[in-house]
Formats: structure tokens, C-alpha cells, sequence
């Protein structure tokens, strides 16, 4: 939620529209064209002015992918953050959103299947989750609260533990470091 | 404890190829030195299929190890502590490595490509594969989302080019595992000249990684 909140208050707004629409301007209008088929017939002083819009339109190219690029930076952070989940439908699209919306959730699959498939191939049968341990471990067992119900819980040796709001219970971390990361539970420091 | 896990490990060593047999400690210790270079080096170093590997059967061992073992015994914490531990470096050392792949894909792909033959690789196969789909993945979306929208002389676009280059002078702090001699440091401005200086083993510096990167791949020096 609250991810979401800041990320969705981002720059994520008016600069990509604004810079995709001048290339696409420029070269209706035709001026473009006008300018070179002159210079080639001799006028060698519109060279600077060709020139210079080539520049301003590289310019604008380059903020349209940097912008485009970090939102995909930011989409790839969700599947380190909160592990293998479907992207929600409340992402917010600035432009064409049906099917911009459509290649970035596919972007985000194929990132999470590539990713998979480099998981499983390291560490022996069943792979190496990357996306758990990120903290060095300090204990084996830590005390923790649950923020919200989130049903029966079972741990290694087949207890099962009923998470409901507010209680706390001492369990152990790598079983934790998810529910913690998705805020069901809160780890407790004394 | 130690000798535990030197029991465990008595099969693993068997079958490797020609590399020095060793122990489970100098196995972790070879873990830890990868990971801490990782770390700090600006660009993606040599990939060590050999630790991986190594480490993860050992692992595997333990685990085993655990589960057949009395419950209540207090070398079970002590052992689970440690596959927590050794866990987590191996992660926190593959996930530095993706970052950095994530980061300069374009260079790291365009190095392996113009890689000779004899060459140690800087990516694992799994590492490469993933790298090219990552590459792919990233081109595909741009194109689609943007470029073939473009007027035609600027649908394409050089990512070697734009994407940032690994900045291999930026410095790093180091201890000297084998003394070296007569090393070049280069000077970095136009006032100053080229020196050389030793390094004394045992001995730490902060230097620039340009001109250590072929001692931190030969293990002549730790970073830090």
C-alpha cells in the first residue's frame, strides 16, 4: 500500500507524454524533410539548424527511455519486495493504456520467469530462493506479532500456529521473512 | 563441530577435477573471500562455479546431517545457526552478482562475446542465459512501447552506448595477501607522473581497483 502510494506519486506523469509527442509532431508537419532536401540542394546554412533539432529530438529519445526504463526498475523492485505476485490492475498508465499496460506485465513476467529458471539452476534439487536471507541471520528464532489474521501457520515440525491480530509468538526466522516482508507480521526487538 | 562437517564432507571432494582438495573450512573461508570481492569491486569479477557448486552440496550434507540428528541436542541450534549463516553468504554473494548483470548488461554481454578462447568466463551459463533474456526482454519493451513510434531515423537506439559503463576507478580499500612488486599506478591528473609502488603482504590500501583489477582475479589481494 504504501509502495504504491509513493510510487504512484512519482514523476511518472506528464514527461513521458509530453516528450513523445515532438518527434512524432516534427516529422508530420514535414519540416524536417523540407529542411534536408534544401541543404542537399545547397543551402548548407540550414545544416546547423537540421543539426540541432537532430539534437534536441536524440535528447527527448533519451529522456523517453530513461523515464520509460526506470519504471521498469521499479516493477522489477515488486518481485524482489514481495516475491512472485501477480502485478495488481491498479497500475497507473500515463498513455495508450491498454496496451502499454499489457508490455510491461509482460515484461514483469518474463523478468520473473528468467529469474526462476536462474534460481533453480543454482543449489542443488530444488534451487535457491534469492529473494530470501537478505539480512545477515542473527538468531534462529525471533519474536513476532501478527498485524493481521492470517489463519493457521504451520511450522517445521508439523505444529501449526493460529495468526491471529495481535498475537505474538516465537517462531522461526527463515519461515518469518516472508509474512514479515508482507507485512502479516512485525518483528518484535525488545 | 569441526569434525562433523569434515565428516560430512568426506564424499564431496571426491570426483572434483583437478582443483586442490579442501576442507570444509577452506571451502567457506574461499565463499567469504568471492562474496567480500563481489562486494566492492566495481564491475562483475570471474564467476566461481567451483565454490558454488561445492557449497551447496555441502550444504545439502548439513541439512542432511540435521534432520538425522536428536532433537533438543543443542549442536543442532549451533549447526542450523551455521547452515543459516553460510545460506545467506552464498545468497547475498549470487544476488550482488545479478544486481551488477542487471546493471551493465549491455558491456557485460559485448565481453563475453569478444571473450578469447582460453579465457576464464565473468558470467556462469545459467548467468549468461539469463543476461541475454534480460536484454532481450528490456529491447523488446522499449521498441514496442516506444521506439517503433519514433520517426525512422531514431528507432534504434545503442544500449552499450547508453547504458553506464562500470566506473573501474573508483577506489577500494584492500589487504595484501601475496606481496607484489612494482606496481604502475597511473597518474590521475596531468600534473602528476606514473610511480610504482610494492605491496607488502599483510599491508592495506585504498587504491584506485583500475590498477589492482588483475590482482583481485588472481587472489594476490583481498578487498575490503
Amino acid at each position: 500500500g504504501r509502495a504504491w502510494g509513493a510510487w504512484r506519486g512519482g514523476r511518472q506523469r506528464q514527461g513521458g507524454a509530453a516528450a513523445r509527442e515532438p518527434p512524432r509532431g516534427l516529422g508530420e508537419t514535414g519540416l524536417l524533410e523540407a529542411s534536408v532536401s534544401e541543404a542537399k540542394a545547397g543551402r548548407t546554412d540550414l545544416i546547423f539548424l537540421i543539426r540541432f533539432r537532430h539534437c534536441c529530438l536524440l535528447r527527448n529519445q533519451r529522456c523517453l527511455l530513461a523515464y520509460l526504463y526506470d519504471r521498469l526498475l521499479r516493477i522489477r523492485a515488486l518481485r524482489w519486495e514481495y516475491g512472485s505476485i501477480l502485478l495488481p490492475p491498479t497500475i497507473n498508465m500515463t498513455f495508450n493504456t491498454s496496451f502499454c499496460k499489457f508490455l510491461l506485465v509482460e515484461w514483469f513476467n518474463r523478468y520473473k520467469k528468467s529469474l526462476a529458471t536462474y534460481m533453480r539452476s543454482v543449489g542443488g534439487e530444488e534451487g535457491l530462493d534469492l529473494t530470501q536471507d537478505i539480512k545477515p541471520p542473527k538468531s534462529l528464532y525471533i519474536e513476532v506479532r501478527c498485524l493481521r489474521d492470517h489463519g493457521e501457520f504451520e511450522i517445521d515440525d508439523g505444529t501449526t500456529i493460529l495468526l491471529k491480530k495481535n498475537s505474538q509468538h516465537f517462531l522461526p526466522r527463515w519461515k518469518c521473512e516472508q509474512l514479515i516482508r508482507q507485512g502479516i507480521l512485525e518483528h518484535v526487538l525488545s | 563441530m569441526a569434525g562433523a562437517m569434515a565428516a560430512a564432507a568426506g564424499g564431496d571432494s571426491d570426483g572434483e577435477s583437478e582443483e586442490l582438495v579442501l576442507t570444509p573450512a577452506q571451502l567457506i573461508q574461499s565463499l567469504e573471500q568471492a562474496w567480500l570481492n563481489e562486494k566492492f569491486a566495481p564491475e562483475l569479477l570471474e564467476s566461481k562455479p567451483e565454490i558454488i557448486e561445492c557449497v551447496v552440496e555441502q550444504l545439502d550434507h548439513m541439512e542432511a546431517n540435521l534432520k538425522r540428528a536428536k532433537k533438543g541436542d543443542l549442536k543442532v541450534s549451533v549447526h542450523h545457526m551455521e547452515i543459516e549463516r553460510i545460506r545467506f553468504v552464498l545468497s547475498s554473494y549470487l544476488r550482488c552478482r545479478l544486481v551488477k548483470i542487471e546493471k551493465f548488461f549491455p558491456h557485460i554481454l559485448e565481453k563475453e562475446k569478444s571473450r578469447a578462447e582460453g579465457e576464464p568466463s565473468i558470467l556462469s551459463p545459467e548467468e549468461f542465459a539469463f543476461a541475454t533474456e534480460y536484454m532481450a526482454n528490456t529491447e523488446a519493451y522499449l521498441k514496442n512501447v516506444a521506439l517503433k513510434h519514433m520517426p525512422p531515423n531514431l528507432q534504434k537506439v545503442s544500449l552499450l552506448k547508453s547504458v553506464p559503463k562500470p566506473n573501474l576507478d573508483s577506489f577500494v580499500f584492500l589487504r595484501v595477501l601475496e606481496r607484489q612488486e612494482n606496481i604502475l599506478v597511473e597518474p590521475e591528473t596531468d600534473e602528476q607522473r606514473e610511480y610504482a609502488i610494492d605491496l607488502e603482504e599483510g599491508s592495506q590500501h585504498l587504491i584506485r581497483y583500475r590498477t589492482v583489477a588483475p590482482l583481485v582475479a588472481s587472489g594476490a589481494v583481498q578487498l575490503i
